[in-house]
C-alpha cells in the first residue's frame, strides 16, 4: 500500500507492506535512527514522536495511521543548530546517560509540557509514566521538565 | 585552577539529543541477513525432533540451524570449575534446559521474513520434570543436567577448601559461635530474582572480509568478546575486530558473551555474507542474564547493650540452567559479608544450584547488595529483638576511623572510610528525630496510613576483580588531543571525565580533547566498564598518561628552547610550554607535536591498581505504608556517599540517581517471576514492574569525598552504590512501619499484596 505523509517537515510517499509500524518505517524507510525501540508492549517510550504535535508511541501506530499526517522525531526538534529548550534542558541537567530512552523521552516531554505548561513534579512523573529509564532514576530527567515548562511559560518556546 | 571536581557538562549530549546514538541496530550493513533464534517454550523438556522444512521453503528464508549443524568447539565454562557437564550448548541438543532456550537460527533476507518462517519451526518436546525453586534443587531429585548427576554446581566453602581459595580451619563452623551473645535473631531471607532490563535490548552485526571478522555488538567489554571470537573461531586475535557502539546500557548483564551473539559471525562466515541479529524485549527477558537470586539464611547475635558478636549467613544460589557468572555472586556476598560492622565471629556458607530458570549473571552490585541487604536487614531485626534505636545499634558497632586498613573475618582489606559521619550526616539531613516523633504521632492514632523510616549504612567493592586498565594521550599536529581507552562507557560519560582528566595536565581545552573508546583496532586492549572500576582503572591510566605526555612536552620544548627541562614551565591557560620569566620563548602543543616527528607527542600507560577500593555511605528512606491496602509510597530517599574523590559531581550523582532507583525498584516493585513449571510470568514490560518516574520521589543526596590511598586520584568507583545502599534502605523502611503492628519481616519486592498478607498473618497471631 502507499502512504503520504510528512516528517519533520519534509513529505515522503513510499510503497509499503499494510502491516509495516511507523516506528520501522521512520528507522528502515526514512533511516531515521534517532526513534528507539526498548519493548514490544507499549511499555517503555523510546520510540515516542510527535503526530501532528501530539506524542504516540510509534510502535503501536501503523504507518498506514500516520497516512496524511505531519510526524515529528527527535532529528527534527531543534532549530537548526540551535537545540529547543527540552533538549537544552536535559543536556543541563543531565537527564541522559546511556541516550537510549532520550529521543523518545524528550519527545514525551515535549508534547506534556506543551499541553500543561503549568504542570509541577507530580504531574511530570504521572505525565512521563509511560516513558522508561534505567540509568537517570528520573530525579534530573524531571528537574529537566520542569526548567523547561519554566522556560515555555515565559515564553521561550 | 583545576578542571577535576567541577560540573561539566556531558560531550556526549548534544549527538544523543539531536540524531540520538548509534546503537548496533541503527548501523547500516549492505547486504544484511536476519537471524531470528526459536526459542524453548518449555521449561525441561526432551526435544524429540525438529522439523526445519517448511520454515526453510518459507519466503526469504535463506538458512535455518539446529544444534547439529554447529561444528564449533563447546562454549567454554560460564565458570571456572563449574561442572563441566553443565556446559552450554550453542543451540539445545537433545535438551531444553529453560523456557527462552535456543532451539533454532531461522536467517532470512528481512527480520519479518525471519520471524514469520521462525513461527513454522516445528519442535516435539517431550515434557521433563522441572524444577524451579533453588532450594528443591539442591535436594537433586530433578535433575537439570543429567548427566552431571547434581545440580549442585559448588559449595563454599567445602569446594574452595579443594582449591585452596579458603583455608581448611574455615570450612567447619566454629561450635561457639553464638557463644557470648544474649540474643541471636534469625530470618530467611529471599533475594529475589531480578531482570536488569537495560533500556537497549541485545543486538549483533557480523561481517567476514578476507578472513578478517568485524563484530559490532552490545557489550561492556569489546576486547573481552574479541578474545571469545578469536578463540571459538579459530583465528588470530588480530583476525577480530569488536566494535561496541553506543550501548543502551549494560548493568552487569552486557559483560559476557552469550551464544545468540556469539553465532552471529558462524552464521555470516557459513554464509559468506554480513548477518545481523537484534532480540525483542520479550526475548530478552527470557535470556539476558537475570541478577539477585539468592535465598538466605541469617543468623545475628549480640548482647542487650547493641553490641553485634556473631553472624552467620548461608546462601543457596540461583544460577540458572547453565551456571556462569551468577554461580559466583556468593563469593562476594562473602567478601563483603559483615558490611561496615565490627564483628569477630562469622561463618559463611554457599549453595550454588542449578535450575530450569535462564541463567543468572552479575546485576548492577553482583553479590555485594545481597551481603547488604542481608546485614542492614539483620540488624534491623536485631535492634528490634533488643528494643533499641536500628540508628544506635548501627553507630554502636561500625568499624571506627582508626582502624583502617581494616581487614574483616572473611578476609577482606577496607582500604578507608569514615562510617559513623556518614550516618550522622543522614541522620542530620533527614531530620531523624522529628522523623520519629512523626511515626510515633502517627501510631498513637492509629490511621491506616503508617511511617515507616528506613537506614541503611553499607561499604562495597570496586574494581574487585584485579588487573590493569589500558590509557593513552597523544597530542595531535593541530594541537588537539586524542586519548585511547580500555573503558566501554554505555552511558558513564568517561568520554567528559576522561577530557577533564586531560584538560587539567594539559591545558587543551575539554573540546578539543577526543576520546576513543569501543573499537578494539584503535584501543589496542582493555578490560572494559563493571564492577564500578573506570575511573579507578582507565581514568588513571589516562590521567598518568597525561602526565607523561606533560614530561615529555617538556622535555622537548627545552631542547627546542635551548633550555634545562626545569627551567620549562607550562603556561595551561595559553597552552604553551616557556622558559620561566620569558613568556615570550615559547612552544604551543601544536608546535611541540609537529616537532616531535615520527615518535610522536604520546604516551601509553596500564595501571594496575593495588587493590580494589571500598565506596560507603548511609541511606535513610521514608515511607508512608497504607495498612489497608498495604500500598507503599516512598515519600523520601536521602543518601550520603562517599567514592573518595569525585572528578564529575554532575557524573556521580547522575550515578547515585540511578542506583538509588534500581535499588528502590527491587526493594518496592521487581522481581523476574516463574511458576512452578518453569514457566515466566513476567517476560515483558508490560507485566514486568520496571519502575517508572511515578513510583519516585526526588531524591536528596550528599557526597562526602574521603580519598583512597590505592590510587593517585583518590578516587574509586560510584556506579553500584546507589543500588547497595538504597535497596535495604527502602525494605527496612516498609519492614519499620509495620513493627507497631507485629510484622517482623516481608520480603522484596515489598508489594501490596505481599505487605496486606503480612499485615493480615500479624494480626492473626495476636
Amino acid at each position: 500500500m502507499k502512504v503520504k505523509l510528512e516528517v519533520n517537515g519534509t513529505a515522503h510517499e513510499r510503497e509499503i507492506e499494510p502491516r509495516t509500524l511507523l516506528v520501522y518505517f521512520l528507522r528502515e524507510e526514512l533511516g531515521l535512527t534517532g526513534t528507539n525501540v526498548g519493548c514490544d508492549t507499549t511499555s517503555c517510550g523510546a520510540c515516542t514522536v510527535l503526530m501532528d504535535g501530539e506524542s504516540v508511541k510509534s510502535c503501536t501506530v501503523l504507518a498506514a495511521q500516520a497516512d496524511g499526517r505531519s510526524i515529528t522525531t527527535i532529528e527534527g526538534l531543534a532549530d537548526g543548530e540551535e537545540l529547543h529548550p527540552m533538549q537544552r534542558a536535559f543536556r543541563e541537567h543531565h537527564g541522559l546517560q546511556c541516550g537510549y530512552c532520550t529521543p523518545g523521552m524528550v519527545m514525551a516531554a515535549v508534547s506534556l509540557v506543551t499541553e500543561s505548561p503549568d504542570l509541577d513534579e507530580t504531574h511530570v512523573r504521572e505525565g512521563l509514566e509511560g516513558n522508561l529509564c534505567r540509568c537517570t532514576g528520573y530525579h534530573n530527567i524531571v528537574a529537566a521538565v520542569l526548567d523547561a515548562a519554566r522556560s515555555s511559560r515565559e515564553g521561550a518556546w | 585552577m583545576s578542571i577535576l571536581g567541577n560540573r561539566v557538562l556531558r560531550k556526549e549530549d548534544p549527538k544523543f539529543l539531536t540524531t540520538g546514538g548509534t546503537y548496533v541496530d541503527d548501523l547500516a550493513l549492505e547486504g544484511a541477513a536476519h537471524v531470528v533464534y526459536v526459542r524453548s517454550p518449555m521449561a525441561h523438556a526432551r526435544i524429540r525432533s525438529i522439523d526445519t522444512s517448511e520454515a526453510a521453503s518459507a519466503p526469504g528464508v535463506v538458512a535455518v540451524y539446529t544444534g547439529d549443524d554447529v561444528e564449533l568447539e563447546p562454549m567454554p565454562p560460564g565458570a571456572p570449575f563449574a561442572n563441566p557437564a553443565m556446559v552450554r550448548p550453542w543451540l539445545a541438543r537433545g535438551v531444553v534446559r529453560f523456557v527462552g532456550d535456543m532451539v533454532a537460527a531461522v536467517v532470512a533476507e528481512t527480520r519479518e521474513q525471519a520471524v514469520d518462517a521462525s513461527e513454522l519451526v516445528l519442535v516435539d518436546y517431550e515434557p521433563l520434570p522441572v524444577v524451579v525453586d533453588p532450594e528443591a534443587a539442591a535436594d537433586n531429585e530433578t535433575l537439570v543436567h543429567e548427566a552431571a548427576g547434581t545440580n549442585v554446581v559448588f559449595r563454599i566453602p567445602e569446594d574452595f577448601v579443594n582449591v585452596g581459595m579458603v583455608p581448611p580451619e574455615a570450612a567447619t563452623e566454629p561450635s561457639d559461635l553464638f557463644e557470648g551473645c544474649d540474643v541471636v535473631v534469625r530470618q530467611r531471607i529471599v533475594n529475589q530474582r531480578v531482570a536488569p532490563c537495560p533500556l537497549e535490548v541485545r543486538a549483533a552485526a557480523s561481517q567476514w572480509e578476507g578472513g578478517r571478522l568485524t563484530h559490532w555488538t552490545t557489550t561492556q567489554a569489546p576486547h573481552a568478546v574479541k578474545g571469545s571470537l578469536a578463540q571459538t573461531f579459530g583465528v588470530a586475535e588480530e583476525q577480530v575486530r569488536a566494535i561496541a557502539p553506543d550501548v543502551g546500557g549494560g548493568f552487569g548483564a552486557k559483560i559476557g558473551g552469550y551464544p545468540e551473539e556469539l553465532l552471529v559471525p558462524w552464521i555470516a562466515r557459513r554464509l559468506d555474507r554480513p548477518v545481523r541479529w537484534v532480540e525483542t524485549r520479550s526475548e530478552s527477558m527470557l535470556s539476558l542474564g537475570h541478577g539477585r537470586a539468592q535465598t538466605q539464611h541469617a543468623e545475628l547475635g549480640g548482647t542487650r547493650d547493641g553490641r553485634l558478636v556473631a553472624y552467620k549467613l548461608s546462601v543457596i544460589q540461583d544460577s540458572g540452567a547453565y551456571p556462569g557468572f551468577g554461580a559466583f555472586l556468593p563469593t562476594m556476598t562473602q567478601m563483603m559479608l559483615t558490611g561496615v560492622y565490627d564483628i569477630a565471629k562469622v561463618f559463611f556458607t554457599d549453595v550454588s544450584v542449578a535450575t530450569n530458570t535462564n541463567p543468572t549473571v552479575a546485576y548492577r552490585g553482583a553479590g555485594r547488595p545481597e551481603a547488604t541487604a542481608a546485614i542492614e536487614r539483620m540488624v534491623d531485626i536485631f535492634a528490634a529483638e533488643i528494643g533499641m534505636d536500628p540508628a544506635e545499634v548501627r553507630r554502636r558497632n561500625m568499624v571506627g576511623n582508626d582502624r583502617f586498613p581494616f581487614t574483616t573475618p572473611t578476609g577482606t582489606t577496607y582500604d578507608v572510610g569514615n562510617y559513623e559521619a556518614t550516618l550522622d550526616r543522614v541522620l542530620e539531613a533527614a531530620g531523624y528525630a522529628e522523623l520519629r516523633a512523626e511515626q510515633r504521632r502517627r501510631r498513637e492514632a492509629g490511621g491506616p496510613k503508617q511511617l515507616g523510616i528506613g537506614l541503611s549504612s553499607y561499604v562495597e567493592i570496586t574494581n574487585g576483580i584485579p588487573g590493569s586498565e589500558f590509557g593513552s594521550v597523544e597530542v595531535l599536529s593541530d594541537g588537539r588531543a586524542r586519548v585511547r581507552t580500555g573503558t566501554s562507557p554505555h552511558g558513564q560519560g568517561h568520554v567528559t571525565a576522561w577530557s577533564q582528566l586531560v584538560a587539567d595536565q594539559l591545558g587543551i581545552a575539554i573540546e578539543d580533547v577526543e576520546v576513543v573508546h569501543g573499537d578494539t583496532d584503535l584501543v589496542p586492549r582493555g578490560v572494559g566498564t563493571f564492577g564500578s572500576k573506570s575511573l579507578q582503572s582507565g581514568g588513571v591510566a589516562v590521567f598518568q598518561a597525561a602526565e607523561q605526555v606533560v614530561d615529555k612536552a617538556r622535555k622537548l620544548a627545552a631542547d627546542l628552547l635551548e633550555a634545562n627541562p626545569n627551567d620549562i614551565e607550562l603556561d595551561k591557560t595559553n597552552r604553551r610550554f616557556h622558559v620561566a620569566g620569558t613568556p615570550s620563548a615559547s612552544k604551543t602543543w601544536a608546535e611541540l607535536a609537529q616537532a616531535s616527528g615520527d615518535e610522536g607527542l604520546s604516551a601509553e600507560v596500564d595501571f594496575a591498581a593495588p587493590g580494589p577500593t571500598f565506596p560507603f555511605g548511609s541511606h535513610l528512606v521514608v515511607a508512608e505504608v497504607d495498612t489497608e491496602t498495604g500500598g507503599v509510597v516512598l515519600e523520601r530517599i536521602v543518601a550520603v556517599d562517599d567514592a573518595g574523590r569525585l572528578i564529575n559531581p554532575l557524573i556521580a550523582e547522575g550515578q547515585v540517581h540511578g542506583g538509588l532507583a534500581q535499588g528502590a525498584a527491587q526493594a518496592l516493585m521487581e522481581e523476574m517471576c516463574y511458576d512452578d513449571q518453569g514457566n515466566p510470568v513476567t517476560a515483558n514490560l508490560a507485566d514486568y514492574e520496571f519502575v517508572s518516574a511515578a513510583e519516585l520521589p526526588s531524591f536528596e543526596t550528599y557526597s562526602m569525598e574521603t580519598p583512597t590511598p590505592i590510587n593517585p586520584l583518590g578516587a574509586k568507583g560510584i556506579g553500584e552504590s546507589g543500588t547497595i545502599g538504597s535497596t535495604p534502605a527502602v525494605q527496612n523502611a516498609v519492614c519499620d512501619a509495620l513493627l507497631a503492628l507485629g510484622v517482623r519481616h516481608v520480603d522484596m519486592p515489598t508489594s501490596p499484596m505481599r505487605v496486606w498478607r503480612a499485615i493480615e498473618a500479624a494480626e492473626g497471631k495476636r
